[in-house]
């Protein structure tokens, strides 16, 4: 490893870079799977739950396993199954899928914490890095160019699922589903059968987040480990007005303003930490008040989201 | 404005027996409690703890005895602010989530303004505190409401947002320009005098929020059921087109109810710094504006219930380190009781109105045998 190079005020974009990437994949994938749900019409308020369960499950069959790709595919498992449970829930008639969310985010993190508290100690195998740096003399060039799979995985998904929602007919009955519940029901589909497997694939996906928490950055496990991003996971995809290339970029975004703070400490900028963490959230409002209006539902928002109409 | 679209079940909706609507809304969630118990009782089973045990520690520690009732009272002055906070917008179909950020903020401007009130009369300085408190909480989630009505912008989310961004203001603040320079390890505000900090209640050995909470528990339950105020916002939470056409004035209804939210959360907040804490500082951040969401669908957002459920579940909480000690539990144990409650008091309002029916077809089911 080389001597850190001199960069004056480059490191703080260049830290910046590498802390967005390393940042946003967590971002990345439980945005997604609450764009998945949200296209279908309904709102997941607990991917917090689903995200800190993924970790925490992902992260002890990594252990036991030795592998991290096991893993991975575990809390991708533990994530669908908890997404199903509310997907299940909420096709009851006249129960509150906000609520249920909500319900959803403390039995998971319940049950995380719970079934956590061995794993606190052990180390398991983390998932690995490709260095994209590897041209570069500069080491903080490098390590910020190290990237996870799962990141660029995330970044594939994006274009998979925006391709899939536009072009297909899963992606069609998505998103009849999430415009017109009645529409649907006209064209023989079951809404709630629908939403179910939309929630349950969106909850897989907040698990694989959850994983990558544990399996990579910060990459262990403790109570501590999500600082929000599964409940912030609605903002961002307001803030990517249900688009999952979008949520890519807002991912990359979030990702970045977190990263914002710890780059300008480096270079003797400690003032407005909590400020840039903020920005992101201060954003997302500004867009919410500037989209929405007392006339009609967002612009781009599923008709059938409960939160937007 | 446009129709508030979250679906708020109110009491009273059942068909049949004149009476039977309010004991439908009594004994649904009591039900529910007690599903919700055996659901986490099989949890427990299957991890070869005995409920029994359980359940009897909850009692003995949180309830039964002199010893616990001041540890579980201590603990019910937040759950009742906070609460309140998800319950009273609800009532008009409003769902409010981010009564965590009013409570941080509440209890931020309590701290700070008290600091710089050394000298003065013990009640000026708390009538200033107060003020500042329910005024900053007020405004935090007035602004929620105004925003509702002005722009359509839906207030569950705009609540969260608002929570994230206080609570990014509050450790702002209290790690820079109100940072007390002697707080090294855990960045506070200046404490507070002595003369400006909230004891505790003759006899009861818990500090006097818990006298004030009940107190905003009952004024409120006579602000929504027996004021024309109240009417109208109960009339614009079952049907807010109605609402409209009969001239309610539901824009001012929305604003007025979410600032009051935001007010007695403040509140809540000033009663963790001037009773508790004696400091704003991290600890205020403790998610109990997210437990107040629990406590609101309990009580199904009728502010009486709100002081049995809040007792209740301060019990529960106050149990946990005798639960962790006696039984090898993790303090998570807690949590998973809660999610277990929770969903299964949400599931309840499936049967809603309904119970009458569903009582029936199951007399009928079990006389045939």
């Amino acid at each position: 490893m080389a001597d850190p190079v001199d960069l004056g005020l480059w490191a703080v974009p260049l830290a910046i870079l590498g802390g967005a990437i390393r940042v946003s994949t967590p971002f990345l994938f439980v945005s997604l799977g609450e764009c998945l749900t949200e296209r279908s019409g309904r709102i997941n308020l607990g991917l917090e739950g689903t995200l800190i369960l993924g970790a925490v499950s992902g992260y002890a069959m990594s252990y036991h396993s030795g592998s991290a790709l096991v893993g991975v595919l575990c809390a991708a498992l533990v994530g669908g199954i908890f997404g199903m449970l509310h997907g299940w829930l909420c096709s009851f008639k006249g129960v509150n899928d906000i609520a249920i969310g909500i319900s959803m985010m403390i039995l998971g993190m319940g049950l995380a914490f719970y079934f956590g508290k061995a794993y606190i100690q052990p180390t398991a195998p983390r998932l690995p890095a490709i260095p994209f740096g590897g041209w570069s003399d500069i080491p903080q060039l490098r390590a910020a160019l190290q990237v996870n799979v799962l990141f660029l995985l995330g970044g594939a998904l994006a274009v998979f699922l925006a391709w899939m929602l536009k072009n297909t007919r899963v992606g069609l009955t998505i998103r009849v589903v999430g415009d017109s519940t009645d529409a649907a029901r006209a064209l023989a589909i079951r809404p709630n059968r629908v939403r179910l497997w939309a929630t349950s694939a969106g909850g897989a996906l907040a698990g694989i987040g959850g994983a990558y928490l544990s399996l990579y950055y910060p990459g262990s496990w403790n109570e501590g480990i999500s600082s929000g991003q599964g409940l912030m996971a609605v903002a961002l995809v307001i803030f990517a007005r249900w688009n999952p290339i979008n949520c890519f970029w807002a991912a990359l975004l979030f990702g970045g303003a977190g990263a914002l703070g710890p780059a300008l400490q480096s270079v003797g900028i400690t003032e407005g930490y909590y400020l840039f963490y903020a920005a992101p959230y201060v954003l997302t409002l500004g867009i919410l008040i500037a989209t929405s209006s007392t006339e009609r539902a967002v612009t781009g928002a599923p008709g059938e989201l409960s939160i937007t109409k | 404005m446009s129709k508030i679209s979250t679906a708020v079940p109110v009491a009273g909706r059942g068909r049949g027996l004149p009476l039977l609507p309010r004991l439908e809304a009594f004994l649904i969630p009591l039900m529910a409690l007690i599903a919700g118990g055996v659901l986490f009782s099989l949890f427990l089973l299957v991890q070869g703890k005995s409920p029994v045990e359980f359940f009897s520690l909850v009692w003995r520690a949180g309830f039964s005895t002199a010893f616990s009732w001041p540890n579980t009272l201590s603990r019910v002055s937040p759950l009742l602010f906070a609460g309140l906070c998800v319950a009273i917008p609800a009532r008009l179909g409003l769902m409010v989530i981010g009564g965590e950020g009013a409570i941080v903020l509440g209890g931020l401007a309590a701290a700070v303004s008290g600091a710089a009130l050394g000298g003065v009369p013990a009640p000026l300085g708390f009538a200033v505190m107060v003020i500042a408190a329910m005024a900053l909480g007020g405004l935090w989630l007035g602004i929620v409401g105004a925003l509702r009505v002005r722009r359509g912008v839906n207030e569950t989310i705009a609540s969260l947002l608002m929570a994230y961004i206080a609570t990014a203001l509050f450790n702002h603040f209290v790690e820079s320009v109100f940072r007390d320079p002697a707080s090294l390890n855990k960045p506070s505000t200046r404490p507070l005098p002595e003369s400006l900090r909230v004891g505790d209640m003759p006899v009861l050995q818990a500090h006097w929020g818990v006298a004030v909470g009940v107190l905003a528990c009952l004024l409120a339950w006579l602000l929504i059921e027996r004021t024309t105020l109240g009417f109208a916002a109960r009339v614009t939470g079952d049907n807010p087109r109605a609402a409209q056409v009969q001239g309610f004035p539901v824009a001012g209804l929305v604003i007025g109810f979410t600032a009051l939210a935001g007010a007695l959360a403040g509140l809540g907040g000033f009663f963790e710094v001037a009773a508790v804490h004696g400091t704003a500082n991290a600890s205020l951040i403790s998610g109990v504006g997210y437990t107040g969401i629990l406590v609101a669908f309990l009580a199904r957002h009728n502010p009486l219930a709100i002081i049995p459920v809040a007792v209740l579940l301060a019990g529960i909480e106050a149990s946990s380190g005798l639960v962790q000690r006696r039984m090898d539990l993790p303090d998570a144990t807690i949590l998973v009781l809660q999610g277990c409650v929770f969903i299964i008091v949400l599931l309840s309002e499936t049967i809603q109105g309904r119970l009458p029916a569903a009582l029936r077809s199951l007399t009928r089911r079990m006389s045939n045998g």
